[in-house]
Protein backbone atom coordinates (compact mmCIF):
# COMPACT_ATOMS: atom_id res chain seq x y z
CA UNK A 1 0.00 0.00 0.00
CA UNK A 2 2.85 2.08 0.78
CA UNK A 3 4.24 1.77 -2.38
CA UNK A 4 1.32 2.17 -4.57
CA UNK A 5 0.95 5.34 -2.45
CA UNK A 6 4.75 6.51 -2.95
CA UNK A 7 4.28 5.53 -6.71
CA UNK A 8 0.85 8.28 -7.50
CA UNK A 9 2.74 10.57 -5.44
CA UNK A 10 5.53 10.66 -7.40
CA UNK A 11 3.50 10.10 -10.81
CA UNK A 12 1.03 13.17 -9.11
CA UNK A 13 4.52 15.29 -9.56
CA UNK A 14 5.35 14.29 -12.90
CA UNK A 15 1.81 15.88 -14.05
CA UNK A 16 3.29 19.05 -12.92
CA UNK A 17 6.79 18.60 -13.66
CA UNK A 18 7.21 16.98 -16.78
CA UNK A 19 6.65 20.07 -19.56
CA UNK A 20 4.34 17.61 -22.12
CA UNK A 21 1.92 16.70 -19.43
CA UNK A 22 1.66 20.03 -17.76
CA UNK A 23 0.81 21.29 -21.45
CA UNK A 24 -1.89 18.34 -22.17
CA UNK A 25 -3.37 18.30 -18.58
CA UNK A 26 -3.38 22.43 -17.73
CA UNK A 27 -1.98 24.66 -20.13
CA UNK A 28 -4.01 23.51 -23.31
CA UNK A 29 -7.56 23.00 -21.76
CA UNK A 30 -7.76 26.15 -19.67
CA UNK A 31 -5.82 28.28 -22.93
CA UNK A 32 -8.50 26.54 -25.54
CA UNK A 33 -11.20 27.01 -22.43
CA UNK A 34 -10.25 31.22 -22.77
CA UNK A 35 -9.74 31.41 -26.23
CA UNK A 36 -13.13 29.11 -28.06
CA UNK A 37 -15.15 29.97 -24.97
CA UNK A 38 -15.13 33.64 -25.55
CA UNK A 39 -15.30 33.22 -29.35
CA UNK A 40 -18.07 30.76 -29.71
CA UNK A 41 -19.62 32.56 -26.98
CA UNK A 42 -19.57 35.61 -29.06
CA UNK A 43 -20.61 33.98 -32.23
CA UNK A 44 -23.22 31.53 -31.10
CA UNK A 45 -25.09 32.23 -28.36
CA UNK A 46 -26.49 28.81 -28.03
CA UNK A 47 -22.81 27.47 -27.38
CA UNK A 48 -23.31 28.89 -23.63
CA UNK A 49 -25.73 26.06 -23.17
CA UNK A 50 -23.22 23.40 -24.00
CA UNK A 51 -19.89 25.51 -23.08
CA UNK A 52 -19.42 23.91 -19.64
CA UNK A 53 -19.70 19.89 -20.89
CA UNK A 54 -18.15 20.35 -24.28
CA UNK A 55 -15.01 22.02 -22.33
CA UNK A 56 -15.15 19.68 -19.93
CA UNK A 57 -14.94 17.28 -22.56
CA UNK A 58 -12.03 18.76 -24.20
CA UNK A 59 -9.80 18.93 -21.53
CA UNK A 60 -10.15 14.98 -20.32
CA UNK A 61 -9.98 14.46 -24.32
CA UNK A 62 -6.74 16.43 -24.42
CA UNK A 63 -5.34 14.82 -21.46
CA UNK A 64 -5.80 11.54 -21.25
CA UNK A 65 -5.76 10.84 -25.37
CA UNK A 66 -2.69 13.48 -25.88
CA UNK A 67 -0.63 13.12 -22.79
CA UNK A 68 -1.12 9.71 -21.66
CA UNK A 69 -0.02 7.55 -24.49
CA UNK A 70 3.23 8.92 -24.81
CA UNK A 71 4.97 8.64 -21.57
CA UNK A 72 3.89 5.27 -21.32
CA UNK A 73 5.48 4.35 -24.89
CA UNK A 74 8.39 5.99 -23.51
CA UNK A 75 8.65 4.63 -20.63
CA UNK A 76 9.03 1.12 -22.39
CA UNK A 77 11.65 2.12 -25.14
CA UNK A 78 14.32 3.74 -22.46
CA UNK A 79 13.77 0.66 -20.89
CA UNK A 80 12.54 2.26 -17.37
CA UNK A 81 9.56 -0.94 -17.67
CA UNK A 82 12.49 -3.52 -17.32
CA UNK A 83 13.78 -1.34 -14.32
CA UNK A 84 10.51 -1.38 -12.81
CA UNK A 85 9.65 -5.05 -12.94
CA UNK A 86 13.55 -6.00 -11.38
CA UNK A 87 12.78 -3.89 -9.09
CA UNK A 88 9.02 -5.93 -7.96
CA UNK A 89 6.47 -3.15 -9.78
CA UNK A 90 3.39 -4.51 -10.47
CA UNK A 91 2.12 -4.13 -14.62
CA UNK A 92 -1.42 -3.13 -13.02
CA UNK A 93 0.29 -0.28 -10.77
CA UNK A 94 2.05 0.85 -14.33
CA UNK A 95 -1.29 1.13 -16.03
CA UNK A 96 -3.58 2.24 -13.26
CA UNK A 97 -1.20 4.78 -11.30
CA UNK A 98 -1.19 7.46 -14.72
CA UNK A 99 -4.35 7.02 -15.56
CA UNK A 100 -5.63 7.55 -11.85
CA UNK A 101 -3.13 11.08 -11.41
CA UNK A 102 -4.68 11.69 -14.99
CA UNK A 103 -7.90 11.77 -13.73
CA UNK A 104 -6.63 13.62 -10.33
CA UNK A 105 -4.99 16.68 -12.91
CA UNK A 106 -8.18 16.58 -15.46
CA UNK A 107 -10.67 17.00 -12.19
CA UNK A 108 -8.63 19.76 -10.97
CA UNK A 109 -9.26 21.73 -14.64
CA UNK A 110 -12.74 20.32 -14.72
CA UNK A 111 -13.62 22.31 -11.71
CA UNK A 112 -11.83 25.30 -12.71
CA UNK A 113 -13.71 25.43 -16.16
CA UNK A 114 -17.15 24.58 -14.40
CA UNK A 115 -16.70 27.31 -12.14
CA UNK A 116 -15.50 30.09 -14.31
CA UNK A 117 -18.00 29.45 -17.26
CA UNK A 118 -20.73 31.10 -15.78
CA UNK A 119 -18.42 34.23 -14.73
CA UNK A 120 -16.55 34.48 -18.07
CA UNK A 121 -18.92 33.35 -20.64
CA UNK A 122 -22.67 33.58 -18.60
CA UNK A 123 -22.73 29.65 -19.23
CA UNK A 124 -25.40 27.95 -17.06
CA UNK A 125 -24.28 25.58 -14.36
CA UNK A 126 -25.77 22.11 -14.28
CA UNK A 127 -28.90 21.35 -12.79
CA UNK A 128 -28.11 17.87 -11.92
CA UNK A 129 -24.67 18.14 -10.88
CA UNK A 130 -24.13 14.70 -9.21
CA UNK A 131 -25.74 13.15 -13.04
CA UNK A 132 -22.89 15.58 -14.65
CA UNK A 133 -20.09 14.37 -12.28
CA UNK A 134 -21.56 10.87 -13.50
CA UNK A 135 -21.33 12.11 -17.04
CA UNK A 136 -17.48 13.42 -16.02
CA UNK A 137 -15.98 10.79 -14.37
CA UNK A 138 -17.18 7.82 -16.78
CA UNK A 139 -15.63 9.86 -20.21
CA UNK A 140 -13.09 10.08 -17.53
CA UNK A 141 -12.69 6.05 -17.22
CA UNK A 142 -12.85 5.70 -20.97
CA UNK A 143 -10.11 8.21 -22.09
CA UNK A 144 -7.97 7.39 -19.27
CA UNK A 145 -8.45 3.47 -20.59
CA UNK A 146 -7.76 4.87 -24.14
CA UNK A 147 -4.81 6.92 -23.62
CA UNK A 148 -3.45 4.05 -21.46
CA UNK A 149 -4.11 1.14 -24.30
CA UNK A 150 -2.66 3.54 -27.23
CA UNK A 151 0.64 4.19 -25.26
CA UNK A 152 0.90 0.03 -24.75
CA UNK A 153 0.35 -1.12 -28.57
CA UNK A 154 1.83 1.69 -30.31
CA UNK A 155 5.16 0.72 -31.34
CA UNK A 156 6.73 3.95 -31.84
CA UNK A 157 6.44 7.68 -31.42
CA UNK A 158 4.67 8.13 -34.72
CA UNK A 159 2.47 5.38 -34.28
CA UNK A 160 1.40 6.81 -31.15
CA UNK A 161 0.87 9.67 -32.32
CA UNK A 162 -1.46 8.35 -35.44
CA UNK A 163 -3.53 6.62 -32.99
CA UNK A 164 -3.97 9.51 -30.50
CA UNK A 165 -4.62 11.94 -33.85
CA UNK A 166 -7.89 9.17 -34.84
CA UNK A 167 -9.42 9.57 -31.69
CA UNK A 168 -8.99 13.13 -30.89
CA UNK A 169 -9.19 15.06 -33.61
CA UNK A 170 -12.71 13.46 -35.20
CA UNK A 171 -13.30 13.55 -31.18
CA UNK A 172 -13.10 17.31 -31.41
CA UNK A 173 -14.79 18.17 -35.00
CA UNK A 174 -17.75 15.45 -34.68
CA UNK A 175 -18.50 14.60 -31.17
CA UNK A 176 -20.65 17.73 -30.46
CA UNK A 177 -18.10 19.82 -28.84
CA UNK A 178 -18.48 22.46 -31.12
CA UNK A 179 -22.05 21.50 -33.39
CA UNK A 180 -24.69 19.55 -32.11
CA UNK A 181 -24.18 16.02 -33.38
CA UNK A 182 -28.35 16.72 -34.83
CA UNK A 183 -26.84 19.45 -37.01
CA UNK A 184 -24.23 16.98 -38.85
CA UNK A 185 -24.85 15.24 -42.09
CA UNK A 186 -26.88 11.84 -41.92
CA UNK A 187 -23.63 9.81 -42.48
CA UNK A 188 -21.62 11.88 -40.16
CA UNK A 189 -23.79 11.59 -37.75
CA UNK A 190 -24.10 8.12 -37.68
CA UNK A 191 -20.09 8.07 -37.64
CA UNK A 192 -20.16 10.51 -34.70
CA UNK A 193 -21.98 7.78 -32.72
CA UNK A 194 -19.05 5.45 -32.68
CA UNK A 195 -17.07 8.38 -31.17
CA UNK A 196 -16.78 8.34 -27.00
CA UNK A 197 -16.99 12.02 -26.90
CA UNK A 198 -20.95 11.92 -28.50
CA UNK A 199 -21.51 9.89 -25.37
CA UNK A 200 -20.07 11.74 -23.08
CA UNK A 201 -21.41 15.50 -24.51
CA UNK A 202 -25.18 14.00 -24.52
CA UNK A 203 -24.86 12.06 -21.37
CA UNK A 204 -23.60 15.33 -19.63
CA UNK A 205 -26.06 17.40 -21.25
CA UNK A 206 -29.34 15.53 -20.88
CA UNK A 207 -28.64 14.04 -17.66
CA UNK A 208 -26.78 17.82 -16.52
CA UNK A 209 -28.41 20.06 -17.77
CA UNK A 210 -31.81 18.23 -19.00
CA UNK A 211 -31.45 19.31 -23.02
CA UNK A 212 -32.75 16.82 -25.43
CA UNK A 213 -30.10 15.40 -27.37
CA UNK A 214 -29.95 12.72 -30.33
CA UNK A 215 -32.08 10.18 -29.71
CA UNK A 216 -29.67 8.21 -27.46
CA UNK A 217 -30.64 6.55 -23.92
CA UNK A 218 -28.40 8.42 -21.90
CA UNK A 219 -27.80 6.09 -19.36
CA UNK A 220 -27.38 3.33 -22.11
CA UNK A 221 -24.56 6.03 -23.78
CA UNK A 222 -22.83 6.00 -19.85
CA UNK A 223 -23.18 2.28 -19.99
CA UNK A 224 -20.99 2.19 -23.21
CA UNK A 225 -18.40 4.33 -22.37
CA UNK A 226 -18.31 2.27 -19.34
CA UNK A 227 -17.41 -0.74 -21.37
CA UNK A 228 -15.24 1.38 -23.34
CA UNK A 229 -12.95 2.02 -20.56
CA UNK A 230 -12.82 -0.66 -18.92
CA UNK A 231 -12.53 -2.86 -22.09
CA UNK A 232 -9.27 -0.48 -22.81
CA UNK A 233 -8.11 -1.30 -19.48
CA UNK A 234 -8.56 -4.77 -19.86
CA UNK A 235 -6.66 -5.16 -23.26
CA UNK A 236 -3.92 -2.71 -22.07
CA UNK A 237 -2.88 -5.44 -19.38
CA UNK A 238 -3.04 -8.02 -22.04
CA UNK A 239 -1.11 -6.44 -24.47
CA UNK A 240 1.28 -4.95 -22.19
CA UNK A 241 4.64 -5.53 -22.26
CA UNK A 242 7.63 -5.20 -19.88
CA UNK A 243 10.14 -4.04 -23.17
CA UNK A 244 10.54 -3.04 -26.58
CA UNK A 245 11.09 -5.91 -27.70
CA UNK A 246 7.61 -7.48 -27.19
CA UNK A 247 9.16 -10.94 -26.23
CA UNK A 248 6.73 -10.61 -23.61
CA UNK A 249 3.61 -9.20 -25.10
CA UNK A 250 1.03 -12.00 -24.82
CA UNK A 251 -1.06 -11.15 -27.83
CA UNK A 252 -0.87 -8.96 -31.64
CA UNK A 253 -1.30 -4.96 -30.95
CA UNK A 254 -4.11 -5.37 -33.62
CA UNK A 255 -6.16 -7.00 -31.25
CA UNK A 256 -6.64 -3.24 -29.63
CA UNK A 257 -9.26 -3.04 -32.51
CA UNK A 258 -11.55 -4.78 -30.19
CA UNK A 259 -12.00 -1.48 -28.01
CA UNK A 260 -14.37 -0.70 -30.62
CA UNK A 261 -17.00 -2.87 -30.11
CA UNK A 262 -19.56 -1.47 -27.41
CA UNK A 263 -19.06 2.42 -29.05
CA UNK A 264 -20.27 -0.22 -32.66
CA UNK A 265 -22.62 -1.61 -30.80
CA UNK A 266 -23.93 1.48 -29.08
CA UNK A 267 -24.26 3.23 -32.62
CA UNK A 268 -26.54 0.49 -33.84
CA UNK A 269 -28.56 -0.12 -30.94
CA UNK A 270 -29.19 2.75 -29.23
CA UNK B 1 16.59 -11.66 2.58
CA UNK B 2 19.75 -9.55 3.05
CA UNK B 3 23.57 -10.89 3.16
CA UNK B 4 22.92 -9.91 6.85
CA UNK B 5 19.71 -12.31 7.23
CA UNK B 6 21.18 -14.93 4.98
CA UNK B 7 24.55 -14.76 6.80
CA UNK B 8 22.42 -15.58 10.17
CA UNK B 9 20.69 -18.02 8.73
CA UNK B 10 23.77 -20.07 7.42
CA UNK B 11 25.34 -20.14 11.17
CA UNK B 12 22.15 -21.18 12.40
CA UNK B 13 22.05 -24.47 10.30
CA UNK B 14 25.65 -24.26 11.23
CA UNK B 15 28.75 -25.33 9.36
CA UNK B 16 30.80 -23.68 6.76
CA UNK B 17 28.72 -23.44 3.66
CA UNK B 18 31.26 -20.73 1.63
CA UNK B 19 31.38 -23.55 -1.18
CA UNK B 20 27.79 -23.92 -1.67
CA UNK B 21 26.20 -22.35 -4.91
CA UNK B 22 23.60 -19.80 -5.06
CA UNK B 23 23.17 -20.07 -8.73
CA UNK B 24 22.43 -23.20 -10.69
CA UNK B 25 21.91 -22.87 -14.28
CA UNK B 26 21.87 -26.43 -16.15
CA UNK B 27 21.36 -26.14 -20.25
CA UNK B 28 19.85 -22.92 -20.45
CA UNK B 29 19.00 -21.71 -24.13
CA UNK B 30 17.15 -19.01 -25.71
CA UNK B 31 16.44 -18.15 -29.61
CA UNK B 32 15.33 -15.32 -31.22
CA UNK B 33 13.55 -15.92 -34.15
CA UNK B 34 15.85 -18.74 -34.89
CA UNK B 35 19.06 -17.13 -33.81
CA UNK B 36 20.46 -18.52 -30.98
CA UNK B 37 21.22 -16.16 -27.87
CA UNK B 38 22.41 -18.59 -25.70
CA UNK B 39 23.25 -22.30 -26.26
CA UNK B 40 22.81 -25.28 -23.64
CA UNK B 41 24.49 -23.14 -20.71
CA UNK B 42 25.61 -24.42 -17.41
CA UNK B 43 26.87 -22.42 -14.99
CA UNK B 44 27.78 -22.49 -11.16
CA UNK B 45 28.34 -19.50 -9.08
CA UNK B 46 29.22 -19.84 -5.20
CA UNK B 47 28.19 -17.86 -2.12
CA UNK B 48 30.44 -14.92 -1.86
CA UNK B 49 32.33 -14.75 -5.21
CA UNK B 50 32.24 -12.16 -7.98
CA UNK B 51 31.84 -13.99 -11.29
CA UNK B 52 32.70 -12.38 -14.34
CA UNK B 53 31.36 -13.09 -17.34
CA UNK B 54 33.30 -12.12 -20.78
CA UNK B 55 32.26 -12.07 -24.03
CA UNK B 56 32.64 -9.87 -27.31
CA UNK B 57 29.22 -8.36 -28.24
CA UNK B 58 26.57 -10.38 -28.98
CA UNK B 59 27.95 -13.67 -26.88
CA UNK B 60 24.80 -13.83 -25.17
CA UNK B 61 25.81 -11.70 -21.80
CA UNK B 62 23.00 -9.37 -21.33
CA UNK B 63 20.64 -12.67 -22.66
CA UNK B 64 22.14 -14.53 -20.44
CA UNK B 65 21.93 -11.50 -17.61
CA UNK B 66 18.05 -10.83 -18.67
CA UNK B 67 17.09 -14.72 -17.75
CA UNK B 68 18.55 -14.75 -14.24
CA UNK B 69 16.50 -12.15 -13.62
CA UNK B 70 13.21 -13.43 -15.58
CA UNK B 71 13.10 -10.81 -18.19
CA UNK B 72 13.56 -13.37 -20.56
CA UNK B 73 11.90 -16.78 -20.75
CA UNK B 74 14.12 -19.08 -21.41
CA UNK B 75 13.49 -21.72 -24.26
CA UNK B 76 14.66 -24.26 -22.39
CA UNK B 77 16.63 -25.31 -19.33
CA UNK B 78 16.59 -24.64 -15.88
CA UNK B 79 17.85 -21.40 -13.73
CA UNK B 80 17.64 -21.48 -9.92
CA UNK B 81 19.03 -18.81 -7.77
CA UNK B 82 18.90 -19.45 -3.92
CA UNK B 83 16.61 -22.17 -5.23
CA UNK B 84 14.14 -19.92 -6.95
CA UNK B 85 12.87 -20.27 -10.20
CA UNK B 86 13.11 -16.53 -11.59
CA UNK B 87 9.96 -17.38 -13.92
CA UNK B 88 7.97 -19.18 -11.30
CA UNK B 89 8.06 -16.99 -8.31
CA UNK B 90 9.79 -12.95 -9.72
CA UNK B 91 8.56 -11.89 -6.72
CA UNK B 92 10.47 -13.76 -4.01
CA UNK B 93 13.38 -13.04 -6.57
CA UNK B 94 13.35 -9.19 -6.20
CA UNK B 95 14.56 -9.33 -2.99
CA UNK B 96 16.91 -12.04 -2.94
CA UNK B 97 18.60 -10.24 -6.36
CA UNK B 98 19.96 -6.83 -6.99
CA UNK B 99 20.21 -5.91 -10.58
CA UNK B 100 21.68 -3.55 -12.74
CA UNK B 101 20.80 -3.70 -16.13
CA UNK B 102 22.75 -2.33 -19.26
CA UNK B 103 19.36 -0.91 -21.00
CA UNK B 104 17.14 0.56 -18.48
CA UNK B 105 16.87 4.24 -17.37
CA UNK B 106 14.34 5.61 -14.63
CA UNK B 107 11.76 8.35 -15.22
CA UNK B 108 13.43 12.13 -16.35
CA UNK B 109 11.74 14.04 -13.51
CA UNK B 110 11.92 11.55 -10.69
CA UNK B 111 13.95 12.89 -7.91
CA UNK B 112 16.80 10.75 -6.10
CA UNK B 113 15.67 10.82 -3.19
CA UNK B 114 12.39 9.49 -4.69
CA UNK B 115 13.68 7.05 -6.29
CA UNK B 116 15.20 5.40 -3.68
CA UNK B 117 12.13 5.40 -1.70
CA UNK B 118 10.34 4.48 -4.90
CA UNK B 119 11.82 0.96 -5.07
CA UNK B 120 12.54 0.41 -1.07
CA UNK B 121 8.72 0.24 -0.59
CA UNK B 122 8.47 -2.20 -3.60
CA UNK B 123 10.88 -3.73 -2.16
CA UNK B 124 8.61 -3.78 1.48
CA UNK B 125 10.74 -1.45 3.17
CA UNK B 126 11.89 2.10 4.11
CA UNK B 127 14.45 3.58 2.22
CA UNK B 128 18.18 4.83 4.57
CA UNK B 129 19.63 6.51 1.67
CA UNK B 130 22.55 3.01 1.72
CA UNK B 131 25.08 3.78 -0.53
CA UNK B 132 24.52 7.34 -1.32
CA UNK B 133 26.99 8.48 0.50
CA UNK B 134 29.31 5.74 -0.52
CA UNK B 135 28.87 6.67 -4.21
CA UNK B 136 29.25 10.53 -3.54
CA UNK B 137 25.50 11.11 -4.39
CA UNK B 138 24.32 12.64 -0.95
CA UNK B 139 24.45 16.01 -2.66
CA UNK B 140 22.44 14.70 -5.34
CA UNK B 141 19.31 14.07 -3.24
CA UNK B 142 16.59 16.54 -4.66
CA UNK B 143 18.29 16.29 -8.40
CA UNK B 144 16.03 14.91 -10.98
CA UNK B 145 17.21 11.67 -12.73
CA UNK B 146 17.45 13.93 -16.19
CA UNK B 147 20.57 16.60 -14.63
CA UNK B 148 22.26 13.76 -13.49
CA UNK B 149 25.87 12.76 -15.31
CA UNK B 150 26.50 9.58 -17.20
CA UNK B 151 27.93 8.21 -14.24
CA UNK B 152 25.81 9.58 -11.41
CA UNK B 153 22.80 7.70 -13.02
CA UNK B 154 25.50 4.39 -12.82
CA UNK B 155 25.87 4.74 -9.82
CA UNK B 156 22.45 5.57 -8.34
CA UNK B 157 21.22 2.64 -10.80
CA UNK B 158 24.11 0.54 -8.36
CA UNK B 159 22.40 2.27 -5.13
CA UNK B 160 19.13 1.28 -6.25
CA UNK B 161 20.25 -2.66 -7.00
CA UNK B 162 21.92 -2.61 -3.26
CA UNK B 163 19.38 -0.40 -1.06
CA UNK B 164 17.62 -3.84 -0.18
CA UNK B 165 21.15 -5.70 0.77
CA UNK B 166 20.30 -8.46 -1.64
CA UNK B 167 22.59 -11.52 -1.16
CA UNK B 168 23.02 -11.71 -5.00
CA UNK B 169 23.76 -8.60 -7.35
CA UNK B 170 23.69 -8.72 -11.03
CA UNK B 171 25.49 -6.22 -12.68
CA UNK B 172 25.66 -5.87 -16.56
CA UNK B 173 27.81 -4.12 -17.73
CA UNK B 174 28.40 -1.14 -14.44
CA UNK B 175 31.16 0.50 -15.62
CA UNK B 176 30.58 1.00 -19.75
CA UNK B 177 30.88 5.03 -20.12
CA UNK B 178 32.31 5.98 -16.92
CA UNK B 179 35.65 8.01 -16.24
CA UNK B 180 38.72 6.78 -14.89
CA UNK B 181 37.79 8.07 -11.09
CA UNK B 182 34.27 6.97 -11.72
CA UNK B 183 35.27 3.39 -12.45
CA UNK B 184 37.93 3.19 -9.80
CA UNK B 185 35.31 4.09 -6.93
CA UNK B 186 32.97 1.49 -8.74
CA UNK B 187 35.43 -1.26 -7.99
CA UNK B 188 36.08 -0.39 -4.97
CA UNK B 189 32.35 -0.64 -3.80
CA UNK B 190 32.03 -3.63 -5.69
CA UNK B 191 35.11 -5.79 -3.78
CA UNK B 192 33.69 -3.78 -0.64
CA UNK B 193 30.59 -5.38 -1.22
CA UNK B 194 32.08 -8.65 -2.28
CA UNK B 195 34.45 -8.20 1.47
CA UNK B 196 30.90 -8.33 3.11
CA UNK B 197 29.60 -11.80 1.61
CA UNK B 198 27.43 -10.09 -1.17
CA UNK B 199 27.80 -12.52 -4.37
CA UNK B 200 28.33 -10.22 -7.44
CA UNK B 201 28.12 -11.73 -11.30
CA UNK B 202 29.49 -9.11 -13.56
CA UNK B 203 29.65 -8.82 -16.95
CA UNK B 204 32.09 -6.63 -19.11
CA UNK B 205 34.15 -5.92 -21.91
CA UNK B 206 36.87 -4.92 -19.86
CA UNK B 207 39.57 -7.30 -19.40
CA UNK B 208 41.36 -6.13 -17.12
CA UNK B 209 38.36 -4.93 -14.89
CA UNK B 210 37.36 -8.44 -15.52
CA UNK B 211 40.84 -9.75 -14.21
CA UNK B 212 40.84 -7.42 -11.11
CA UNK B 213 37.76 -7.85 -9.87
CA UNK B 214 36.63 -11.82 -10.64
CA UNK B 215 37.25 -14.77 -8.10
CA UNK B 216 36.53 -16.60 -11.38
CA UNK B 217 35.49 -16.17 -14.63
CA UNK B 218 33.59 -17.63 -17.77
CA UNK B 219 34.52 -16.57 -21.60
CA UNK B 220 31.52 -16.88 -23.38
CA UNK B 221 31.11 -16.61 -27.37
CA UNK B 222 28.36 -17.28 -29.29
CA UNK B 223 25.65 -18.11 -26.81
CA UNK B 224 28.47 -21.30 -25.42
CA UNK B 225 30.22 -21.22 -22.26
CA UNK B 226 33.85 -21.79 -23.48
CA UNK B 227 35.83 -21.91 -20.33
CA UNK B 228 34.94 -20.90 -16.96
CA UNK B 229 37.65 -20.62 -13.86
CA UNK B 230 40.14 -18.15 -12.16
CA UNK B 231 42.23 -15.37 -14.33
CA UNK B 232 44.57 -17.40 -13.10
CA UNK B 233 43.50 -20.73 -14.65
CA UNK B 234 42.05 -19.05 -17.58
CA UNK B 235 45.30 -17.26 -18.38
CA UNK B 236 47.65 -20.61 -18.25
CA UNK B 237 45.27 -22.51 -19.72
CA UNK B 238 46.22 -21.55 -23.36
CA UNK B 239 49.14 -21.23 -25.34
CA UNK B 240 50.64 -19.82 -22.40
CA UNK B 241 53.76 -18.57 -23.85
CA UNK B 242 55.76 -15.81 -21.56
CA UNK B 243 57.04 -12.83 -23.18
CA UNK B 244 60.67 -12.17 -22.33
CA UNK B 245 62.24 -8.89 -23.68
CA UNK B 246 65.94 -8.78 -23.19
CA UNK B 247 68.16 -6.17 -23.96
CA UNK B 248 72.04 -6.60 -23.36
CA UNK B 249 75.53 -4.24 -23.64
CA UNK B 250 77.35 -6.49 -26.30
CA UNK B 251 75.89 -9.17 -28.84
CA UNK B 252 75.75 -12.54 -26.58
CA UNK B 253 72.19 -13.15 -27.93
CA UNK B 254 72.83 -12.71 -31.55
CA UNK B 255 72.26 -16.00 -33.64
CA UNK B 256 71.74 -18.12 -29.95
CA UNK B 257 69.00 -20.48 -29.89
CA UNK B 258 67.20 -21.27 -26.34
CA UNK B 259 65.55 -24.00 -24.83
CA UNK B 260 61.47 -24.17 -24.50
CA UNK B 261 61.55 -21.19 -26.86
CA UNK B 262 59.04 -21.21 -29.71
CA UNK B 263 58.65 -18.67 -30.76
CA UNK B 264 61.24 -15.44 -31.05
CA UNK B 265 60.92 -11.41 -32.54
CA UNK B 266 63.36 -8.76 -32.64
CA UNK B 267 61.23 -5.36 -31.22
CA UNK B 268 63.12 -1.83 -30.85
CA UNK B 269 66.77 -3.46 -29.99
CA UNK B 270 65.29 -5.93 -28.01
CA UNK B 271 65.43 -10.13 -28.54
CA UNK B 272 61.79 -11.09 -27.38
CA UNK B 273 61.66 -14.50 -26.44
CA UNK B 274 58.19 -16.25 -26.15
CA UNK B 275 58.45 -19.55 -23.98
CA UNK B 276 56.70 -22.13 -22.49
CA UNK B 277 59.34 -22.68 -19.96
CA UNK B 278 59.94 -19.66 -18.12
CA UNK B 279 62.60 -21.23 -15.68
CA UNK B 280 64.58 -22.96 -18.45
CA UNK B 281 64.59 -20.27 -20.83
CA UNK B 282 65.97 -17.46 -18.56
CA UNK B 283 68.29 -19.99 -16.58
CA UNK B 284 69.82 -20.15 -20.13
CA UNK B 285 69.75 -16.67 -21.03
CA UNK B 286 71.62 -15.57 -17.69
CA UNK B 287 74.01 -18.35 -18.63
CA UNK B 288 74.94 -17.08 -22.61
CA UNK B 289 75.14 -13.37 -21.11
CA UNK B 290 77.69 -14.62 -18.70
CA UNK B 291 79.74 -16.96 -20.77
CA UNK B 292 79.91 -13.96 -23.26
CA UNK B 293 81.25 -10.98 -20.67
CA UNK B 294 78.16 -9.51 -21.88
CA UNK B 295 75.87 -7.46 -19.45
CA UNK B 296 72.12 -6.44 -19.65
CA UNK B 297 70.85 -3.27 -19.89
CA UNK B 298 66.98 -4.45 -19.67
CA UNK B 299 64.95 -7.59 -18.65
CA UNK B 300 61.82 -7.84 -18.49
CA UNK B 301 59.25 -10.76 -18.31
CA UNK B 302 55.34 -10.51 -19.50
CA UNK B 303 53.40 -13.56 -18.09
CA UNK B 304 50.28 -14.06 -20.72
CA UNK B 305 47.25 -11.77 -19.88
CA UNK B 306 43.68 -12.74 -19.81
CA UNK B 307 42.83 -10.37 -23.15
CA UNK B 308 45.48 -12.96 -25.07
CA UNK B 309 43.75 -16.05 -23.70
CA UNK B 310 40.47 -14.50 -24.69
CA UNK B 311 41.58 -13.29 -27.99
CA UNK B 312 43.03 -16.51 -28.43
CA UNK B 313 39.87 -18.34 -27.31
CA UNK B 314 37.11 -16.03 -29.17
CA UNK B 315 39.48 -16.08 -31.89
CA UNK B 316 39.34 -19.76 -32.64
CA UNK B 317 35.39 -19.97 -31.83
CA UNK B 318 35.00 -17.35 -34.38
CA UNK B 319 37.03 -18.97 -37.09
Amino acid sequence: MRAFACHLQFEFFSGLRNKSLLMMYYLMPLGFFAVVGSVMSELNPFFREMAIPSMVTFAILTGTIMGLPSPLLEAREKGIFRNFRVHGVPAANILLIPALTAGIHLGVVALIITFTAPLLFSAPLPSNWLLFFLGALTFLITGAGLGVLIGIVAGNNRICFLLAQMIYLPGMLLGGLMIPTDQLPQFIGWFSRILPTTYAMDAMLSLGWGEPVLNIWPLGGILVLLAGGILSFVLAGYLFSWDQNNYTRRGPSFLAVLVLIPFILGAIFL
Amino acid sequence: MSVRELNRDRSIKGGDKMNDWILEVKGLRKEYGGQVGVDNLNLKVRRGEIFGLLGPNGAGKTTTMECLVGLRRPDAGEIRIMGVDPQQNPGKLKDIVGIQLQVSALPETIRVEEALNFFSFYHGRKSNGTGLDKLHLEEKKKASYQSLSTGQKMRLSLTLAMQHQPPLLILDEPTAGLDVGSRRTLHGIIKELRDQGTTIILSTHDMAEAEALSDRLGILVRGRLLTVGSPREITSTGKGLTKILVKTAGSALTGKKFPAVLERDDKDGYRVLFTSQIGETLNALLRAVEAAGDEFVDLRVERPTLEERFLELTTKEVV
